[in-house]
Protein backbone atom coordinates (compact mmCIF):
# COMPACT_ATOMS: atom_id res chain seq x y z
CA UNK A 1 0.00 0.00 0.00
CA UNK A 2 1.79 3.13 -0.56
CA UNK A 3 0.29 7.01 -0.35
CA UNK A 4 1.96 9.87 -1.87
CA UNK A 5 1.38 13.51 -0.67
CA UNK A 6 2.95 16.03 -3.02
CA UNK A 7 2.94 19.51 -3.45
CA UNK A 8 2.91 21.62 -6.70
CA UNK A 9 4.04 25.39 -6.57
CA UNK A 10 5.07 28.52 -8.36
CA UNK A 11 3.98 31.52 -9.57
CA UNK A 12 0.48 32.06 -11.75
CA UNK A 13 0.88 31.35 -15.28
CA UNK A 14 3.76 28.37 -14.87
CA UNK A 15 1.31 25.75 -15.21
CA UNK A 16 1.74 24.35 -11.72
CA UNK A 17 -2.33 23.61 -11.20
CA UNK A 18 -2.13 22.12 -14.38
CA UNK A 19 0.55 19.45 -13.01
CA UNK A 20 -1.48 18.52 -10.04
CA UNK A 21 -4.17 17.90 -12.16
CA UNK A 22 -2.66 15.65 -14.70
CA UNK A 23 -1.15 13.16 -11.86
CA UNK A 24 -4.88 13.41 -9.83
CA UNK A 25 -6.43 12.22 -13.83
CA UNK A 26 -3.85 9.80 -14.47
CA UNK A 27 -3.60 8.45 -11.01
CA UNK A 28 -7.46 7.93 -11.48
CA UNK A 29 -7.60 6.44 -14.89
CA UNK A 30 -5.01 3.76 -12.78
CA UNK A 31 -8.13 3.37 -10.70
CA UNK A 32 -6.13 4.99 -7.48
CA UNK A 33 -7.57 7.14 -5.05
CA UNK A 34 -7.00 10.52 -5.30
CA UNK A 35 -7.56 14.13 -4.05
CA UNK A 36 -6.52 17.65 -5.87
CA UNK A 37 -6.35 20.82 -3.71
CA UNK A 38 -5.75 24.02 -4.85
CA UNK A 39 -5.09 27.14 -2.94
CA UNK A 40 -7.72 29.92 -3.37
CA UNK A 41 -8.23 33.17 -2.52
CA UNK A 42 -7.75 36.39 -4.08
CA UNK A 43 -4.40 35.39 -6.47
CA UNK A 44 -3.90 37.41 -9.62
CA UNK A 45 -1.77 36.94 -12.69
CA UNK A 46 1.43 36.21 -11.25
CA UNK A 47 0.78 35.89 -7.82
CA UNK A 48 1.61 32.33 -5.92
CA UNK A 49 -0.33 29.60 -7.12
CA UNK A 50 -0.18 26.08 -5.24
CA UNK A 51 -1.79 23.13 -5.21
CA UNK A 52 -1.30 19.79 -2.91
CA UNK A 53 -1.72 16.42 -4.56
CA UNK A 54 -2.60 13.02 -2.39
CA UNK A 55 -2.59 9.61 -4.89
CA UNK A 56 -3.51 6.61 -2.87
CA UNK A 57 -4.10 2.62 -3.26
CA UNK A 58 -6.90 3.41 -0.26
CA UNK A 59 -9.52 6.14 0.20
CA UNK A 60 -7.30 9.36 0.79
CA UNK A 61 -8.68 10.93 4.20
CA UNK A 62 -7.20 13.94 4.19
CA UNK A 63 -6.75 16.26 1.09
CA UNK A 64 -4.91 18.51 3.43
CA UNK A 65 -1.14 18.03 3.98
CA UNK A 66 1.23 18.91 6.38
CA UNK A 67 4.06 16.93 5.14
CA UNK A 68 5.12 15.80 1.98
CA UNK A 69 6.93 13.25 -0.33
CA UNK A 70 7.27 15.24 -3.18
CA UNK A 71 7.17 18.90 -3.09
CA UNK A 72 7.57 20.86 -6.81
CA UNK A 73 8.83 24.48 -6.52
CA UNK A 74 8.91 26.64 -9.55
CA UNK A 75 10.11 29.90 -8.06
CA UNK A 76 12.30 30.60 -5.06
CA UNK A 77 9.53 31.56 -2.80
CA UNK A 78 7.69 28.05 -3.24
CA UNK A 79 11.36 26.54 -2.68
CA UNK A 80 11.94 28.58 0.93
CA UNK A 81 8.01 27.81 1.65
CA UNK A 82 7.85 24.15 0.70
CA UNK A 83 11.51 22.61 1.04
CA UNK A 84 10.66 22.62 4.52
CA UNK A 85 8.00 20.46 4.57
CA UNK A 86 9.32 17.80 2.53
CA UNK A 87 9.69 14.49 4.76
CA UNK A 88 12.92 13.26 5.61
CA UNK A 89 13.83 11.47 2.32
CA UNK A 90 11.70 13.35 0.24
CA UNK A 91 12.26 14.41 -3.32
CA UNK A 92 12.35 18.16 -4.16
CA UNK A 93 12.41 19.21 -7.99
CA UNK A 94 13.33 22.85 -8.24
CA UNK A 95 13.07 25.38 -11.42
CA UNK A 96 17.23 25.35 -11.92
CA UNK A 97 15.99 28.27 -14.55
CA UNK A 98 15.12 30.71 -11.73
CA UNK A 99 16.18 28.92 -8.61
CA UNK A 100 19.97 29.97 -7.76
CA UNK A 101 20.33 28.80 -4.36
CA UNK A 102 20.58 24.88 -3.86
CA UNK A 103 18.76 23.14 -1.33
CA UNK A 104 19.41 24.00 2.22
CA UNK A 105 18.71 20.23 3.57
CA UNK A 106 20.82 16.85 3.29
CA UNK A 107 18.34 14.61 4.21
CA UNK A 108 15.97 15.04 1.26
CA UNK A 109 16.54 13.95 -2.49
CA UNK A 110 17.10 17.56 -4.85
CA UNK A 111 16.54 16.98 -8.58
CA UNK A 112 17.70 20.76 -10.26
CA UNK A 113 15.89 21.07 -13.88
CA UNK A 114 16.73 23.73 -16.02
CA UNK A 115 12.75 23.30 -17.49
CA UNK A 116 13.54 27.22 -19.40
CA UNK A 117 16.37 25.99 -21.22
CA UNK A 118 15.28 22.52 -22.14
CA UNK A 119 11.71 24.09 -23.31
CA UNK A 120 13.71 26.73 -25.21
CA UNK A 121 15.26 23.73 -26.95
CA UNK A 122 11.99 22.01 -27.98
CA UNK A 123 11.25 25.60 -29.58
CA UNK A 124 7.93 26.53 -27.37
CA UNK A 125 8.43 27.93 -23.73
CA UNK A 126 5.48 26.47 -22.92
CA UNK A 127 6.18 23.39 -22.34
CA UNK A 128 8.30 23.95 -19.18
CA UNK A 129 5.90 22.50 -16.88
CA UNK A 130 5.72 19.61 -18.56
CA UNK A 131 9.65 19.31 -18.49
CA UNK A 132 9.45 19.15 -15.14
CA UNK A 133 6.14 17.07 -14.68
CA UNK A 134 8.08 14.42 -16.46
CA UNK A 135 11.33 14.50 -14.53
CA UNK A 136 8.69 14.15 -11.21
CA UNK A 137 7.18 11.18 -12.58
CA UNK A 138 9.69 9.04 -14.13
CA UNK A 139 11.72 9.70 -10.65
CA UNK A 140 8.99 8.93 -8.40
CA UNK A 141 6.52 6.63 -10.18
CA UNK A 142 3.75 8.07 -8.76
CA UNK A 143 1.95 7.40 -12.03
CA UNK A 144 3.29 5.81 -14.94
CA UNK A 145 4.22 7.42 -18.00
CA UNK A 146 1.50 5.68 -20.08
CA UNK A 147 -0.84 7.13 -17.89
CA UNK A 148 0.16 10.63 -18.31
CA UNK A 149 -0.33 9.95 -21.87
CA UNK A 150 -3.34 8.56 -21.82
CA UNK A 151 -4.68 12.12 -19.97
CA UNK A 152 -2.83 13.87 -23.12
CA UNK A 153 -5.18 12.80 -25.20
CA UNK A 154 -8.30 13.24 -22.98
CA UNK A 155 -6.76 16.89 -21.94
CA UNK A 156 -5.72 17.82 -25.65
CA UNK A 157 -8.67 17.49 -27.84
CA UNK A 158 -9.67 19.26 -30.97
CA UNK A 159 -6.75 22.19 -32.27
CA UNK A 160 -4.79 21.23 -28.99
CA UNK A 161 -4.55 17.41 -30.32
CA UNK A 162 -1.42 18.77 -32.36
CA UNK A 163 0.25 19.78 -29.39
CA UNK A 164 0.28 16.27 -28.18
CA UNK A 165 4.02 15.25 -29.58
CA UNK A 166 5.83 18.27 -28.30
CA UNK A 167 4.32 17.82 -24.95
CA UNK A 168 4.93 13.89 -25.03
CA UNK A 169 8.88 15.02 -26.03
CA UNK A 170 9.00 17.64 -23.28
CA UNK A 171 7.99 15.17 -20.92
CA UNK A 172 10.37 12.23 -21.56
CA UNK A 173 12.73 14.96 -21.60
CA UNK A 174 14.15 14.10 -25.40
CA UNK B 1 -8.08 0.19 -16.80
CA UNK B 2 -11.46 1.75 -17.61
CA UNK B 3 -12.74 3.48 -14.81
CA UNK B 4 -16.31 4.88 -15.20
CA UNK B 5 -14.93 8.00 -12.91
CA UNK B 6 -14.59 11.53 -13.92
CA UNK B 7 -12.31 14.39 -12.23
CA UNK B 8 -14.55 17.02 -11.34
CA UNK B 9 -14.06 20.26 -9.46
CA UNK B 10 -16.49 20.16 -6.00
CA UNK B 11 -18.50 22.92 -7.21
CA UNK B 12 -18.94 21.58 -10.77
CA UNK B 13 -20.15 18.00 -9.36
CA UNK B 14 -22.39 19.60 -7.27
CA UNK B 15 -24.02 21.71 -10.43
CA UNK B 16 -24.05 18.44 -12.37
CA UNK B 17 -25.72 16.10 -9.45
CA UNK B 18 -28.53 18.94 -9.16
CA UNK B 19 -29.16 18.62 -12.64
CA UNK B 20 -29.17 14.80 -12.92
CA UNK B 21 -31.22 15.16 -9.77
CA UNK B 22 -33.89 16.42 -12.25
CA UNK B 23 -33.61 20.45 -10.90
CA UNK B 24 -34.24 22.72 -13.76
CA UNK B 25 -34.86 25.78 -12.31
CA UNK B 26 -31.57 28.23 -10.44
CA UNK B 27 -31.61 31.21 -9.01
CA UNK B 28 -28.63 33.05 -7.42
CA UNK B 29 -26.27 35.45 -7.39
CA UNK B 30 -22.53 34.99 -7.20
CA UNK B 31 -20.54 34.60 -3.89
CA UNK B 32 -17.09 32.65 -3.88
CA UNK B 33 -16.29 30.04 -2.82
CA UNK B 34 -19.34 28.77 -4.89
CA UNK B 35 -19.48 30.77 -8.12
CA UNK B 36 -18.66 27.83 -10.16
CA UNK B 37 -22.31 26.57 -9.15
CA UNK B 38 -24.35 29.08 -10.89
CA UNK B 39 -21.74 29.74 -13.57
CA UNK B 40 -22.02 26.35 -14.48
CA UNK B 41 -25.64 26.28 -14.30
CA UNK B 42 -25.89 29.20 -16.47
CA UNK B 43 -23.86 27.44 -18.63
CA UNK B 44 -25.77 23.84 -18.46
CA UNK B 45 -29.43 24.03 -17.66
CA UNK B 46 -30.35 25.57 -20.46
CA UNK B 47 -29.04 22.91 -22.73
CA UNK B 48 -31.23 20.51 -20.97
CA UNK B 49 -34.45 22.50 -21.26
CA UNK B 50 -34.04 24.66 -17.90
CA UNK B 51 -34.29 27.78 -16.64
CA UNK B 52 -31.00 30.06 -15.25
CA UNK B 53 -31.77 33.36 -13.64
CA UNK B 54 -29.35 35.24 -12.29
CA UNK B 55 -31.16 37.51 -9.39
CA UNK B 56 -30.07 40.67 -8.67
CA UNK B 57 -29.42 39.80 -4.85
CA UNK B 58 -29.43 36.64 -2.69
CA UNK B 59 -32.73 37.95 -1.13
CA UNK B 60 -34.15 38.43 -4.81
CA UNK B 61 -33.03 34.73 -5.50
CA UNK B 62 -34.51 32.93 -2.71
CA UNK B 63 -38.31 34.95 -3.81
CA UNK B 64 -38.04 33.68 -6.95
CA UNK B 65 -37.13 30.21 -5.78
CA UNK B 66 -40.29 30.75 -3.12
CA UNK B 67 -42.58 31.54 -6.15
CA UNK B 68 -40.87 28.89 -9.17
CA UNK B 69 -41.53 25.97 -6.04
CA UNK B 70 -45.12 26.79 -5.41
CA UNK B 71 -45.71 26.44 -8.90
CA UNK B 72 -44.54 22.96 -8.80
CA UNK B 73 -40.93 23.53 -10.28
CA UNK B 74 -37.69 21.68 -9.14
CA UNK B 75 -35.57 24.00 -7.75
CA UNK B 76 -32.02 24.68 -6.80
CA UNK B 77 -30.11 26.87 -5.03
CA UNK B 78 -26.42 27.99 -3.70
CA UNK B 79 -25.28 30.86 -2.11
CA UNK B 80 -21.83 30.82 0.63
CA UNK B 81 -22.65 32.10 4.42
CA UNK B 82 -23.35 35.75 4.43
CA UNK B 83 -25.80 34.73 1.05
CA UNK B 84 -27.67 32.05 2.66
CA UNK B 85 -28.03 34.73 5.78
CA UNK B 86 -29.65 36.65 3.30
CA UNK B 87 -32.11 33.76 2.90
CA UNK B 88 -33.23 33.08 5.96
CA UNK B 89 -36.66 35.32 5.73
CA UNK B 90 -37.58 33.02 2.65
CA UNK B 91 -36.34 29.44 4.16
CA UNK B 92 -39.09 30.53 7.07
CA UNK B 93 -41.73 31.20 4.39
CA UNK B 94 -40.89 28.02 2.50
CA UNK B 95 -41.23 26.06 5.57
CA UNK B 96 -44.72 27.50 6.42
CA UNK B 97 -45.80 26.98 3.60
CA UNK B 98 -44.24 23.58 2.28
CA UNK B 99 -42.59 24.45 -0.38
CA UNK B 100 -40.01 22.21 -1.89
CA UNK B 101 -36.72 23.27 -2.52
CA UNK B 102 -32.81 22.20 -2.60
CA UNK B 103 -30.29 24.98 -1.40
CA UNK B 104 -26.67 24.73 -0.98
CA UNK B 105 -24.36 26.31 1.63
CA UNK B 106 -20.49 26.18 0.46
CA UNK B 107 -19.94 28.02 3.77
CA UNK B 108 -17.01 29.98 4.37
CA UNK B 109 -15.17 32.19 7.92
CA UNK B 110 -17.76 34.15 9.08
CA UNK B 111 -19.13 36.13 10.91
CA UNK B 112 -19.78 39.38 8.97
CA UNK B 113 -19.03 39.56 5.24
CA UNK B 114 -15.53 37.41 7.03
CA UNK B 115 -13.64 35.70 4.75
CA UNK B 116 -14.05 33.01 1.78
CA UNK B 117 -11.86 30.36 2.92
CA UNK B 118 -13.34 27.27 4.61
CA UNK B 119 -15.57 27.54 7.63
CA UNK B 120 -18.49 25.11 9.79
CA UNK B 121 -19.56 28.60 11.55
CA UNK B 122 -22.80 28.73 9.88
CA UNK B 123 -24.06 25.17 12.13
CA UNK B 124 -25.92 27.64 14.23
CA UNK B 125 -27.54 28.83 11.08
CA UNK B 126 -28.43 26.18 9.40
CA UNK B 127 -29.38 23.69 12.02
CA UNK B 128 -31.69 26.20 14.54
CA UNK B 129 -32.65 28.27 11.56
CA UNK B 130 -31.80 31.97 10.90
CA UNK B 131 -35.52 32.74 9.96
CA UNK B 132 -38.42 33.48 12.46
CA UNK B 133 -41.01 31.48 13.54
CA UNK B 134 -41.00 27.14 14.48
CA UNK B 135 -39.50 25.36 11.90
CA UNK B 136 -36.93 22.94 10.65
CA UNK B 137 -35.16 22.70 7.89
CA UNK B 138 -33.07 19.27 7.29
CA UNK B 139 -29.53 19.23 6.66
CA UNK B 140 -27.20 16.93 5.40
CA UNK B 141 -23.15 17.94 5.37
CA UNK B 142 -21.27 15.75 2.59
CA UNK B 143 -17.34 14.83 3.56
CA UNK B 144 -16.33 14.27 -0.14
CA UNK B 145 -17.21 14.95 -3.10
CA UNK B 146 -19.17 11.75 -4.28
CA UNK B 147 -21.22 12.27 -1.11
CA UNK B 148 -22.12 15.69 -1.74
CA UNK B 149 -22.88 14.39 -5.16
CA UNK B 150 -25.54 11.23 -3.60
CA UNK B 151 -26.98 13.81 -1.74
CA UNK B 152 -27.27 16.55 -3.91
CA UNK B 153 -28.88 13.85 -6.49
CA UNK B 154 -30.86 12.50 -3.64
CA UNK B 155 -32.12 16.13 -2.47
CA UNK B 156 -34.31 17.27 -5.03
CA UNK B 157 -36.55 13.85 -4.46
CA UNK B 158 -36.47 15.01 -0.25
CA UNK B 159 -37.99 17.97 -0.77
CA UNK B 160 -40.70 17.01 -2.49
CA UNK B 161 -41.49 14.15 -0.58
CA UNK B 162 -41.43 16.34 2.72
CA UNK B 163 -42.40 19.47 1.18
CA UNK B 164 -40.00 21.72 2.56
CA UNK B 165 -36.48 23.24 1.77
CA UNK B 166 -33.26 20.50 2.19
CA UNK B 167 -29.97 22.01 2.92
CA UNK B 168 -26.63 20.58 1.98
CA UNK B 169 -23.97 21.60 4.16
CA UNK B 170 -20.64 21.64 2.29
CA UNK B 171 -17.30 24.05 2.82
CA UNK B 172 -15.17 25.96 0.49
CA UNK B 173 -12.57 22.92 1.12
CA UNK B 174 -14.67 19.98 -0.57
CA UNK B 175 -16.17 22.69 -3.42
CA UNK B 176 -12.88 23.90 -4.89
CA UNK B 177 -11.17 20.47 -4.79
CA UNK B 178 -11.16 17.96 -7.16
CA UNK B 179 -11.79 14.09 -6.86
CA UNK B 180 -12.85 11.39 -8.68
CA UNK B 181 -16.85 11.06 -9.13
CA UNK B 182 -18.89 8.25 -9.94
CA UNK B 183 -22.06 10.40 -11.65
CA UNK B 184 -25.62 9.13 -11.28
CA UNK B 185 -27.53 8.64 -14.10
CA UNK B 186 -30.19 11.71 -15.38
CA UNK B 187 -33.82 11.24 -13.63
CA UNK B 188 -37.02 11.73 -15.41
CA UNK B 189 -38.20 15.29 -15.46
CA UNK B 190 -41.65 15.37 -15.68
CA UNK B 191 -43.65 17.49 -17.89
CA UNK B 192 -45.67 20.25 -16.70
CA UNK B 193 -49.15 17.88 -17.09
CA UNK B 194 -47.03 15.50 -14.92
CA UNK B 195 -46.31 17.87 -12.30
CA UNK B 196 -49.67 19.27 -12.03
CA UNK B 197 -51.33 15.56 -11.49
CA UNK B 198 -48.40 14.74 -9.26
CA UNK B 199 -47.87 18.01 -6.92
CA UNK B 200 -51.06 18.03 -6.16
CA UNK B 201 -51.04 20.97 -4.14
CA UNK B 202 -49.37 23.48 -6.57
CA UNK B 203 -50.37 26.32 -7.96
CA UNK B 204 -50.05 25.11 -11.84
CA UNK B 205 -53.07 26.87 -13.21
CA UNK B 206 -56.42 27.07 -12.14
CA UNK B 207 -58.97 26.24 -15.55
CA UNK B 208 -58.63 22.83 -15.97
CA UNK B 209 -60.12 22.14 -12.97
CA UNK B 210 -62.56 24.33 -12.45
CA UNK B 211 -64.62 26.12 -9.80
CA UNK B 212 -63.03 27.75 -6.73
CA UNK B 213 -63.32 25.06 -4.14
CA UNK B 214 -60.93 23.25 -5.94
CA UNK B 215 -58.43 26.07 -6.09
CA UNK B 216 -54.93 25.16 -4.81
CA UNK B 217 -53.55 27.99 -2.68
CA UNK B 218 -49.41 28.27 -0.98
CA UNK B 219 -49.33 30.40 1.58
CA UNK B 220 -47.88 31.57 4.99
CA UNK B 221 -50.13 33.80 6.62
CA UNK B 222 -52.40 32.68 8.97
CA UNK B 223 -54.13 35.53 10.44
CA UNK B 224 -56.36 33.22 13.23
CA UNK B 225 -54.08 31.93 16.01
CA UNK B 226 -56.43 28.94 16.42
CA UNK B 227 -55.45 28.06 12.65
CA UNK B 228 -51.70 29.07 12.74
CA UNK B 229 -50.84 26.88 16.37
CA UNK B 230 -52.98 24.04 14.22
CA UNK B 231 -50.72 24.32 11.12
CA UNK B 232 -47.30 25.00 13.25
CA UNK B 233 -48.50 21.53 15.01
CA UNK B 234 -48.98 19.93 11.77
CA UNK B 235 -46.00 20.62 10.70
CA UNK B 236 -43.88 19.61 13.77
CA UNK B 237 -45.70 16.32 13.26
CA UNK B 238 -44.18 16.32 9.76
CA UNK B 239 -40.70 16.77 11.25
CA UNK B 240 -40.57 14.57 13.56
CA UNK B 241 -41.26 11.83 10.99
CA UNK B 242 -38.18 13.69 9.49
CA UNK B 243 -36.20 13.21 12.35
CA UNK B 244 -36.73 9.39 12.38
CA UNK B 245 -36.28 8.81 8.61
CA UNK B 246 -33.49 11.49 8.04
CA UNK B 247 -31.13 10.66 10.69
CA UNK B 248 -27.78 9.47 9.32
CA UNK B 249 -24.29 9.13 10.47
CA UNK B 250 -21.50 6.90 10.60
CA UNK B 251 -19.03 5.79 13.27
CA UNK B 252 -15.57 4.26 12.95
CA UNK B 253 -13.50 2.49 15.84
CA UNK B 254 -15.40 3.54 18.76
CA UNK B 255 -15.35 -0.17 20.55
CA UNK B 256 -12.52 0.07 23.04
CA UNK B 257 -11.63 3.51 21.95
CA UNK B 258 -10.11 6.05 24.62
CA UNK B 259 -11.13 8.94 23.05
CA UNK B 260 -14.24 9.43 20.67
CA UNK B 261 -14.18 12.54 17.72
CA UNK B 262 -17.23 14.34 16.31
CA UNK B 263 -16.58 15.94 13.35
CA UNK B 264 -18.66 16.32 10.18
CA UNK B 265 -17.27 17.71 6.39
CA UNK B 266 -14.08 18.40 5.46
CA UNK B 267 -13.41 18.11 9.18
CA UNK B 268 -14.52 14.40 9.62
CA UNK B 269 -11.66 13.70 6.84
CA UNK B 270 -8.77 15.45 9.32
CA UNK B 271 -9.88 13.73 12.14
CA UNK B 272 -9.91 10.31 10.66
CA UNK B 273 -6.17 10.80 9.61
CA UNK B 274 -5.58 12.36 13.36
CA UNK B 275 -7.07 8.88 14.45
CA UNK B 276 -3.98 7.34 12.45
CA UNK B 277 -1.59 9.76 14.11
CA UNK B 278 -3.16 8.52 17.73
CA UNK B 279 -3.13 5.24 16.81
CA UNK B 280 0.47 5.55 16.29
CA UNK B 281 1.43 6.60 19.30
CA UNK B 282 -1.49 3.81 21.13
CA UNK B 283 -3.66 5.56 21.88
CA UNK B 284 -7.48 4.50 20.40
CA UNK B 285 -9.66 7.25 19.15
CA UNK B 286 -13.27 6.63 17.18
CA UNK B 287 -15.37 8.92 15.25
CA UNK B 288 -18.97 9.85 15.18
CA UNK B 289 -19.43 11.70 11.41
CA UNK B 290 -23.06 12.81 11.50
CA UNK B 291 -24.15 13.32 8.00
CA UNK B 292 -27.47 14.94 8.75
CA UNK B 293 -26.82 17.44 11.46
CA UNK B 294 -30.65 18.13 11.33
CA UNK B 295 -31.98 16.00 12.67
CA UNK B 296 -28.94 15.62 14.64
CA UNK B 297 -27.81 11.47 15.40
CA UNK B 298 -28.47 11.02 19.09
CA UNK B 299 -28.57 7.73 18.95
CA UNK B 300 -25.39 7.54 17.46
CA UNK B 301 -23.80 8.31 21.16
CA UNK B 302 -25.39 5.38 22.09
CA UNK B 303 -23.10 3.12 20.50
CA UNK B 304 -19.60 4.77 22.39
CA UNK B 305 -18.05 2.58 24.50
CA UNK B 306 -18.44 3.85 27.89
CA UNK B 307 -15.96 1.57 29.59
CA UNK B 308 -13.09 3.08 27.52
CA UNK B 309 -14.45 6.16 26.45
CA UNK B 310 -12.90 8.96 28.85
CA UNK B 311 -13.88 11.76 26.80
CA UNK B 312 -15.65 13.30 23.23
CA UNK B 313 -14.10 16.19 21.05
CA UNK B 314 -16.21 18.02 18.93
CA UNK B 315 -13.85 19.05 15.90
CA UNK B 316 -15.15 22.13 14.20
CA UNK B 317 -14.16 25.00 11.92
CA UNK B 318 -16.32 27.27 14.45
CA UNK B 319 -15.84 28.52 18.04
CA UNK B 320 -18.01 25.75 19.13
CA UNK B 321 -21.07 25.37 17.98
CA UNK B 322 -22.28 21.88 17.27
CA UNK B 323 -20.82 20.99 20.59
CA UNK B 324 -24.25 21.74 21.87
CA UNK B 325 -25.74 19.08 20.03
CA UNK B 326 -22.91 17.07 21.14
CA UNK B 327 -23.70 18.19 24.66
CA UNK B 328 -27.05 17.45 24.25
CA UNK B 329 -26.38 13.51 23.00
CA UNK B 330 -23.85 12.81 25.98
CA UNK B 331 -26.71 13.72 28.28
CA UNK B 332 -24.19 14.04 31.04
CA UNK B 333 -22.48 10.42 30.05
CA UNK B 334 -19.45 11.82 29.57
CA UNK B 335 -17.71 15.47 29.28
CA UNK B 336 -17.74 17.51 25.49
CA UNK B 337 -13.96 19.32 24.87
CA UNK B 338 -13.68 21.19 21.40
CA UNK B 339 -10.93 21.03 19.28
CA UNK B 340 -11.24 24.31 16.57
CA UNK B 341 -9.88 26.46 14.75
CA UNK B 342 -11.78 28.99 12.95
CA UNK B 343 -12.25 32.36 10.58
CA UNK B 344 -11.12 30.06 7.45
CA UNK B 345 -8.47 28.48 9.24
CA UNK B 346 -8.05 24.98 8.60
CA UNK B 347 -6.77 22.63 11.89
CA UNK B 348 -3.99 19.87 10.35
CA UNK B 349 -4.47 16.43 11.72
CA UNK B 350 -1.44 16.62 14.32
CA UNK B 351 -2.86 19.60 15.40
CA UNK B 352 -6.50 18.24 16.54
CA UNK B 353 -4.69 14.82 17.78
CA UNK B 354 -2.38 16.62 19.83
CA UNK B 355 -5.62 18.48 21.24
CA UNK B 356 -7.18 14.81 22.07
CA UNK B 357 -4.07 13.70 23.81
CA UNK B 358 -4.12 17.17 25.96
CA UNK B 359 -7.75 16.67 26.86
CA UNK B 360 -6.64 12.72 27.59
CA UNK B 361 -3.77 13.68 30.11
CA UNK B 362 -5.49 16.56 31.78
CA UNK B 363 -8.34 13.64 32.59
CA UNK B 364 -5.63 12.31 34.52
Amino acid sequence: MSTYKMFFAGSGGQGVLMMGQIVTYAAMLEGKEATFLPSYGPEMRGGTANCTVVVSDKPVSCPIIYEADIAVAMNLPSMDKFEPMLKKGGKLFYNKSLIERDQNRDDIDAYAIDIAGRAAALGNDKVANMVMLGEVVRNTGVVSIESVFHVFEKVFTGRKAALIPLNKQAFLGE
Amino acid sequence: MITDKVLMKGNEAFAEAAIRGGARLYFGYPITPQSEVPEYMSRELPKVGGAFVQAESELGAINMAYGAGAAGGTVFISSSSPGIALMQEGMSFLCSAEVPLLALNVSRGGPGIGGIQPGQADYYQVTRGGGNGDYRIPVFAPSNIQEAVDLLYEGTELAQKWQNPIMILADGMIAQMMEPVRLPEYKKVLTPDEIAAHRDWACTGFDDRGGAENRRVVKSLRMQPEKLEEHVEYLFEKYARAEKELCRYETENLEGAGVVFVAFGTTARITREAIEILAAQGIKAGLIRPISLWPFPNKAFDEIDYKTTKAVISAELSMGQMITDVQIALNGRLPAFLAHRTGGMVPTSPEVAARAKAVLEGLK
